[in-house]
C-alpha cells in the first residue's frame, strides 16, 4: 500500500514529522518497506516547445528538434514521432530522466550519427494512457513552458507493507486511524455532504437467492446527464503518485474512493444495461470480456453482476467491456457492495486474476461503507462531471450488527506478562474505533465493522500490546535446565554420520528433497515416480527416491570443472510414496577418481570397491555397531556394478539391512556421460540401525590380557574360487575363539600352479592362550585343527 | 710402580689411539682376555698372603672398574660416531609433500543446525522433527490459516497432488501440530528442517532451511518469548550485547504476533551483529494462536506459549560472511571446501560454538 504524507494529513491532524510518522507507522505493524522521491524525478519533465524540426540528415522517419524550455539555450533532440512539428508545445524528458513506462535512464546518445539530449515524450511513456502513436499536443500551455509538467513534486511516496490481517489498512483513512491511537495526532472526522438526491432509481436491482451467492449487499446510485471528462490536476496527481493511471473523472473518483477509504466502487454505463440488474450465479460455461481486454469462460456459482441480456461484471473483481463507461459516456450507475471474501477468491484464483478491488475484498471490506462510498463518490462526480444523482438504492442485507466481545482485563496481563490499565486499554481501543463498556473488572468491546480481523480476545490483546508498545514488555531471562534429552537416538544418529563421513575426506553437501525424473530413473525405479504438481522448472520435476540422483548431477558438475578426485556425501530425505512420512534418511556418499594422483611417493591408483567399502564399514562400527555384527555380502541392486558392489546387513544376511556400496552401474556412468568414469557410492540406511537398549559401559565386559607369549601361523589353502573369503575366516575364526584371536588373508592368488576354477588364500592367524603360552604341540595340534576343519567345510586343502 | 699401575698407565696409553670396535676389542681382549692382564693378576691372588690379599684384591678390582668403565666409555663415543656417520647419508627433504589426502567439510548448514541445538540444549529445549511432505490439513489449516485465507498466498506451495490435498511444507510449523497431537503438554522443542516455496531468484531457492520454536506451558508469556529469543541471539552471534527489537506483525497462527529486528552495523565491508543504527529482520514469532491449540487438542484455557520461525540459511548467512543463498545447494567443491567446517569442529557448550 503506497501513501504519501499530504494525503495521509487529509485525514490525521498531526504536527509531526515525516520520520516521527514513518517511525510509528513501523513500530505498530505497518511496516514501512521504503520511501520514493519518484514524484521528485517526475520533476525533470519539463514543459517545452518545438522550435523548429527538421528531417534527421540519415534518417527518413526521424526529426531534429530543437527544443527549448524558456532560456536562451536550446536542445537538440532526435524525435520519431509524426507529429513533431514547429511550434508544437509537448514534453521534454532531458538526460538523467527515468521514463515511467519503461524505467529507463536516459542517457546522451547518438541516434544515426546525431547527438541528442533526452526526448520527448508521448503518453503513453509517461503512464498517462495507452496511447504512443505521437508525442504528446498540450494546447494553451504556452505560458508554461519550462515548467514541470507534473504538479505534485514534493510528495514522497511511503510503501507500507500491510499484512493480510489488515483490510482496513488498504484505505489511507485506516492507516490514519491506526496512527491516530498512538497519540502522533487525530482523525479528522468526515465532513457532512450536503447531497442532492432528485429523484429515484431507474434501473431494478436484485440478489438472486442461489447457493453461492457471493454478494450480500447491492447498493447503487443512478448519475444522469454527467459530462465525463478528464480528472482535474488535484486529482490526477493523487493518483499518478500511487503508481495509477489517470482514465476519466468516474473511474478516476472511483479509484481515488477505494485507495482513501478501503471502499471499492464500480461504475457502469447505464445507456448499455439491458433493463436491469441481475446479481446471481454465474451459469458453466457463460462468456464474458472484462476490462482486461481478456473474454473469461465463467464456471457455474461464480458471483456475476449481468443484466436481462449477460454478463457485464464480476462482482468485486472486475467489470466488463460492455457497460465500461467512456468520455462519452451520459448516464451512469455506480455501484458500492458487500461481497463474501471466500467467494470472491474462488472465483479469482479459478481465473487467475489481480485487481485492487479483489485484493481488498478476498481480504474484507467494511460491510457497512456503502452507503459512505456512494456518498462520497456521489458528491464528487456531481462535482466534477456536473449531472443529477437519484437517491440510493440498496438490495439485500442493509446493515451488518457489532460483534461485541467480552475482554477480561486480566488476560492481557497473563499473555503478555505486564499489566494495562482499564483506562489505557480503553484509550486505545475508542482510538483505533472501538467502542467500549466498562463492566466491572472487564471491558464490553464493540468491533468496527471494517475489523473482520477481531473475533476473540486474544485478538484485542494484540491491538492493545501493538499500540503500547512491545518495548514495555519486560524479558524473563530463561531457566537453564534441561529435563528431557535434546537428541534421541536417531537424530543423534543423523549428526554422527555427519561428521563420521566428513572426517573420512568427504565434503558434506545439501541438495534439493526433489530431482530431475530422468536421473532418479537411472538410481531408482522406472514406475512410481513422485511427481511434483507445480515444479520451479522441468528439470526438478519429482521428489528424489535415492540419495545418488542430485549427488551424481553434483560430481559431474564438479568433474566438468576440473575436479575429478572429489567425494562427496549427503545425509537427507529419500521418498518412496507421496505420503506424509513415506521418507526414510539416507546417508549417501560417491566418491571418483583416483588415490594419489600426482604424487611423488604414492603409487597412483584408481579408487576400488575396497576404498568404499572401507568407509561404509568404519562409519557404521562409529555409528555404533560391533565389528562383528557387520554382515557382508554380494547382494546387491540394480544401480551399482553387479560384480563390484556388495551390501551389509545386521549380523546375518536376513538382518535388517544397513548399507550398500560398491562401483556405479558402467551403464549410468555412460548414461550420465562423466569425465571421469570411475565412481563408487554408498548407502546407509539409518532407520535401520539398532538402537541398543544399553549404554556400552554396561555392555562391556571386564578387561583381561593374556600375559602369555602370542604365537602366529600362516596358512595357504587352495579353494573353489567362487567360495567366499569373508566366509573363510569366519569359518576360522569359530573353530576355537578361546585361542584364535585374529585371522587375516594376506594374499590372493590365481593362476600358474593353481588348479583351474581355484585360487590360493594365504591367512595368517593369531594364536594366544590365556592360561599358558602355547608350545609346539599345542600350535601344531591347533594348526591342524584348522587344516581339517577348513577342508571338511569348503573343501579346501592346504597347498603344499 | 707397581704391576697393577704398570698396567693401568699402559691401558690409559692404549686406550686413547682407539678409533674402531675392532680396536676396542683386542683391548678388551688385552686385558680381560683369558690371558688377560688383568685377569692374570688375579689369578696371582690366591698365592698372596691373606693380609696382602685383601688390600691387593681391593686395589685390583678398582683398577679394573676403572678400565672396564673407560672401555665401555669409549663403545659408547665409538657408537655414536658411527650412528652420526651413517645419519649423515640419511637425509631426506621434509618440505617435500605429504602423501595426498582429502579433508572432509561438514556444511554449514548442518554446523549451524548443531550449533543451534547445543543452545537451546542449554535451557532445556528438544530437537522434534516431521516428514517434508505434508498435509494441507496440517501445513495451514490446523495453524488457523484456513482455505480461503489470503495468508496462503504468502506461501508459493509445491503440491503433490492435484487437488493441493498434499504438499511440501512450506514452513517447520506443522511438526507444532504433530508435536502437540502426540504428546501432553509442557511441550519444549525446536524443530530445524527442510522447507519449500516455488520461488526461486537471487535471494530465494525453493529449498531452505527453518526452524521452529514452542513453547507451551502453563503462565507462559510474551516476557519468556523475549528472554528465550534474546538468550539465543547472543548466544548464536557470540555477543554480549544485542539490540533487538520487536515489531508488531501477523502471522494467522500466533496472537499477537512480532518480527524481530537486531542492530547491525558495517564495519570493514563486514557485518557487525548486536550494535549499530541500522535493523536486520530476522525472525518471526508471537504468542500460539488458541485455536492452534484448540485443533492441537491442547486445552487453552489451561495452557498457552510461544513460537518462534527462522531461517538457518540465512543464520548461517549472516554470522559466515556468505552472500549467496543459492550457493548453498550448489555442491560447488571450491565452496563447499571454503565454507564448510572441519569434522572435529563441533559445537558445545564447554569449547565454545565456533573456533
Amino acid at each position: 500500500m503506497i501513501i504519501t504524507l499530504p494525503w495521509l494529513k487529509e485525514h490525521l491532524k498531526t504536527k509531526a514529522n515525516e520520520n516521527e510518522i514513518i517511525e510509528k507507522l513501523t513500530n505498530i505493524g505497518l511496516e514501512v518497506e521504503g520511501i520514493k522521491e519518484n514524484v521528485g524525478e517526475l520533476d525533470k519533465f519539463k514543459i517545452a516547445k518545438i522550435i523548429k524540426a527538421e528531417k534527421h540528415p540519415n534518417a527518413d522517419k526521424l526529426k531534429v528538434c530543437e527544443v527549448s524550455i524558456g532560456g536562451k539555450e536550446t536542445f537538440k533532440v532526435v524525435c520519431g514521432a509524426p507529429n513533431a512539428r514547429d511550434g508544437l508545445i509537448t514534453i521534454y524528458a532531458p538526460p538523467g530522466a527515468v521514463i515511467p513506462k519503461t524505467k529507463f535512464e536516459l542517457k546522451i546518445a547518438k541516434i544515426r550519427g546525431v547527438e541528442s539530449l533526452g526526448m520527448l515524450c508521448s503518453e503513453s511513456e509517461l503512464n498517462l494512457s495507452n496511447d504512443s502513436e505521437g508525442i504528446i499536443e498540450l494546447n494553451n500551455k504556452e505560458k508554461e513552458i519550462g515548467k514541470s509538467y507534473f504538479k505534485s513534486k514534493t510528495e514522497k511516496t511511503i510503501d507500507i507493507s500491510i499484512t493480510p490481517n489488515r483490510p482496513d489498512c488498504l484505505g489511507i483513512r485506516g492507516i490514519a486511524r491506526d496512527l491516530s491511537s498512538t497519540g502522533i495526532g487525530k482523525l479528522i472526522p468526515f465532513k457532512k455532504k450536503n447531497l442532492k438526491q432528485t429523484f429515484k432509481h431507474y434501473i431494478k436491482t436484485s440478489i438472486t437467492k442461489d447457493k453461492h451467492q457471493g454478494c450480500l449487499t447491492f447498493g447503487s446510485c443512478y448519475i444522469k446527464n454527467i459530462i465525463n471528462k478528464e480528472s482535474p490536476d488535484w486529482l490526477k496527481s493523487k493518483l499518478l503518485a500511487l503508481g495509477l493511471k489517470p482514465i476519466s473523472a468516474v473511474v478516476d473518483i472511483t479509484n481515488y474512493v477505494m485507495f482513501d477509504l478501503n471502499r471499492p466502487l464500480h461504475a457502469y454505463d447505464a445507456d448499455r444495461i439491458d433493463k436491469e440488474i441481475i446479481i446471481r450465479d454465474s451459469k458453466d460455461g457463460e462468456e464474458f470480456e472484462a476490462l482486461d481486454n481478456k473474454k473469461y469462460k465463467l464456471k457455474k456459482g461464480m458471483c456475476v453482476i449481468a443484466d436481462k441480456s449477460s454478463v457485464l461484471g464480476l462482482g468485486g473483481i472486475i467489470g466488463g467491456t460492455k457497460t465500461s463507461t467512456e468520455f462519452e459516456t451520459k448516464n451512469i450507475l455506480l455501484e458500492s457492495a458487500y461481497f463474501l471474501p471466500s467467494s470472491i477468491r474462488r472465483t479469482s484464483r479459478e481465473l487467475s486474476i489481480e485487481t485492487d478491488a479483489k485484493y481488498r475484498f478476498e481480504r474484507g471490506i467494511d460491510p457497512n461503507s456503502v452507503i459512505k462510498g456512494l456518498e462520497i463518490a456521489t458528491d464528487l462526480i456531481l462535482k466534477i462531471c456536473g449531472g443529477q444523482a437519484s437517491k440510493f438504492t440498496i438490495t439485500g442485507k442493509n446493515f451488518q450488527k457489532n460483534k461485541i466481545i467480552k475482554f477480561e482485563l486480566e488476560s492481557f496481563e497473563s499473555l503478555i506478562g505486564i499489566p494495562i490499565s482499564i483506562s489505557e486499554a480503553q484509550k486505545i481501543l475508542n482510538q483505533l474505533g472501538f467502542n467500549c463498556k466498562k463492566n466491572k473488572k472487564n471491558l464490553l468491546v464493540e468491533i468496527p465493522s471494517w475489523r473482520p480481523d477481531i473475533v476473540q480476545s486474544v485478538d484485542l490483546i494484540e491491538e492493545l500490546i501493538r499500540i503500547k508498545g512491545f518495548k514495555n514488555i519486560k524479558l524473563i531471562s530463561p531457566e537453564r535446565k534441561r529435563e528431557n534429552e535434546t537428541l534421541n537416538f536417531k537424530q543423534k544418529l543423523f549428526h554422527l554420520s555427519q561428521r563420521s563421513l566428513a572426517s573420512k575426506g568427504y565434503l558434506e553437501t545439501v541438495t534439493w528433497s526433489f530431482t530431475d525424473s530422468k536421473i532418479d530413473k537411472q538410481f531408482s525405479k522406472e514406475e512410481n515416480e513422485i511427481k511434483i504438481i507445480n515444479p520451479i522448472s522441468s528439470d526438478l520435476d519429482v521428489l528424489r527416491r535415492s540419495i545418488f540422483s542430485n549427488l551424481a548431477i553434483h560430481l559431474k558438475k564438479n568433474q566438468d570443472r576440473g575436479y575429478e578426485d572429489v567425494s562427496l556425501f549427503e545425509t537427507g530425505p529419500v521418498f518412496f510414496g507421496k505420503n506424509p512420512g513415506e521418507q526414510q534418511i539416507v546417508v549417501g556418499a560417491l566418491k571418483s577418481g583416483k588415490v594419489g594422483r600426482k604424487s611423488w611417493i604414492e603409487k597412483e591408483r584408481n579408487i576400488d570397491v575396497f576404498d568404499i567399502k572401507g568407509d561404509a564399514v568404519k562409519t557404521l562400527i562409529e555409528l555404533g555397531i560391533s565389528d562383528q555384527d557387520l554382515f557382508i555380502s554380494d547382494i546387491t541392486k540394480h544401480c551399482y556394478h553387479p560384480g563390484r558392489s556388495g551390501s551389509i546387513t545386521y549380523k546375518s544376511e536376513k538382518g535388517p539391512h544397513l548399507a550398500y556400496f560398491g562401483e556405479i552401474h558402467p551403464a549410468i556412468i555412460k548414461k550420465l556421460d562423466f569425465k571421469e568414469p570411475n565412481i563408487y557410492g554408498l548407502e546407509i540406511f539409518l532407520k535401520n540401525i539398532p538402537e541398543q537398549n544399553k549404554k556400552i559401559r554396561q555392555t562391556k565386559k571386564s578387561f583381561q590380557p593374556s600375559d602369555f607369549q602370542k604365537s602366529q601361523r600362516d596358512f595357504a589353502f587352495v579353494i573353489d574360487k567362487i567360495f567366499k573369503i569373508g566366509l573363510l575366516e569366519k569359518i576360522i575364526k569359530e573353530i576355537d575363539s578361546s585361542i584364535i584371536q585374529d585371522v587375516t588373508t594376506f594374499d590372493v592368488y590365481e593362476g600358474e600352479n593353481i588348479p583351474k576354477g581355484k585360487k590360493s588364500v594365504a591367512i595368517n592367524v593369531s594364536l594366544q592362550a590365556k592360561n599358558k603360552t602355547l608350545n609346539e604341540k599345542d600350535l601344531d595340534q591347533i594348526s591342524k585343527k584348522i587344516i581339517d576343519i577348513v577342508k571338511d567345510k569348503t573343501g579346501a586343502t592346504i597347498r603344499s | 710402580m707397581s704391576d697393577l699401575d704398570k698396567i693401568n698407565s699402559i691401558f690409559n696409553a692404549k686406550i686413547d689411539s682407539v678409533k674402531t670396535k675392532e680396536d676396542l676389542q683386542n683391548i678388551k681382549t688385552e686385558f680381560f682376555g683369558k690371558n688377560g692382564e688383568i685377569t692374570k693378576q688375579f689369578k696371582t691372588l690366591s698365592s698372596l698372603d691373606p693380609d696382602k690379599r685383601k688390600e691387593f684384591a681391593s686395589y685390583l678390582n678398582k683398577i679394573k672398574d676403572d678400565l672396564t668403565n673407560q672401555i665401555n666409555q669409549k663403545d659408547f663415543e665409538i657408537s655414536n660416531v658411527e650412528i652420526n656417520e651413517k645419519l649423515k647419508n640419511e637425509k631426506v627433504d621434509v618440505t617435500l609433500p605429504i602423501r595426498p589426502y582429502q579433508q572432509g567439510k561438514i556444511h554449514p548448514v548442518s554446523q549451524v543446525i548443531d550449533e543451534i541445538s547445543s543452545i537451546f540444549s542449554e535451557i532445556g529445549f528438544s530437537v522434534a522433527e516431521g516428514p517434508d511432505v505434508e498435509t494441507e490439513y496440517n501445513n495451514f489449516t490446523a495453524l488457523n490459516t484456513p482455505e480461503d485465507h489470503p495468508a496462503r498466498d504468502m506461501h508459493d506451495t509445491f503440491y503433490l497432488e492435484k487437488n493441493k490435498k498434499l504438499l511440501l511444507r512450506t514452513h517447520t510449523s506443522p511438526v507444532q501440530i504433530r508435536t502437540m497431537l502426540n504428546g501432553k503438554p509442557p511441550f519444549k522443542i525446536i524443530v530445524p528442517g527442510r522447507t519449500y516455496r516455488c520461488d526461486s531468484d537471487q535471494t530465494h531457492a525453493p529449498m531452505f532451511h527453518q526452524l521452529e520454536g514452542l513453547h507451551i506451558d502453563k503462565n507462559i508469556t510474551m516476557g519468556h518469548l523475549k528472554g528465550c529469543l534474546d538468550y539465543f541471539i547472543k548466544e548464536f552471534f557470540e555477543v554480549k550485547n544485542v539490540k533487538m527489537r520487536f515489531r508488531p506483525s501477523h502471522f494467522p497462527f500466533t496472537e499477537p504476533s512480532a518480527e524481530v529486528d537486531i542492530g547491525y552495523r558495517i564495519e570493514n565491508e563486514k557485518i557487525v551483529i548486536g550494535e549499530g543504527d541500522k535493523w536486520l529482520e530476522i525472525l518471526g514469532c508471537g504468542m500460539v494462536h488458541p485455536n492452534v491449540l484448540k485443533n492441537a487438542k491442547v486445552d487453552p484455557k489451561k495452557y498457552q506459549g510461544f513460537a518462534f520461525g527462522m531461517g538457518i540459511d540465512r543464520l548461517a548467512m549472516l554470522k559466515y560472511g556468505i552472500n549467496d543463498l543459492r550457493a548453498f545447494f550448489e555442491t560447488d567443491f571450491r565452496w563447499l571446501s571454503h565454507f564448510g567446517f572441519d569434522p572435529l569442529d563441533v559445537p558445545t557448550n564447554y569449547r565454545g560454538l565456533s573456533k
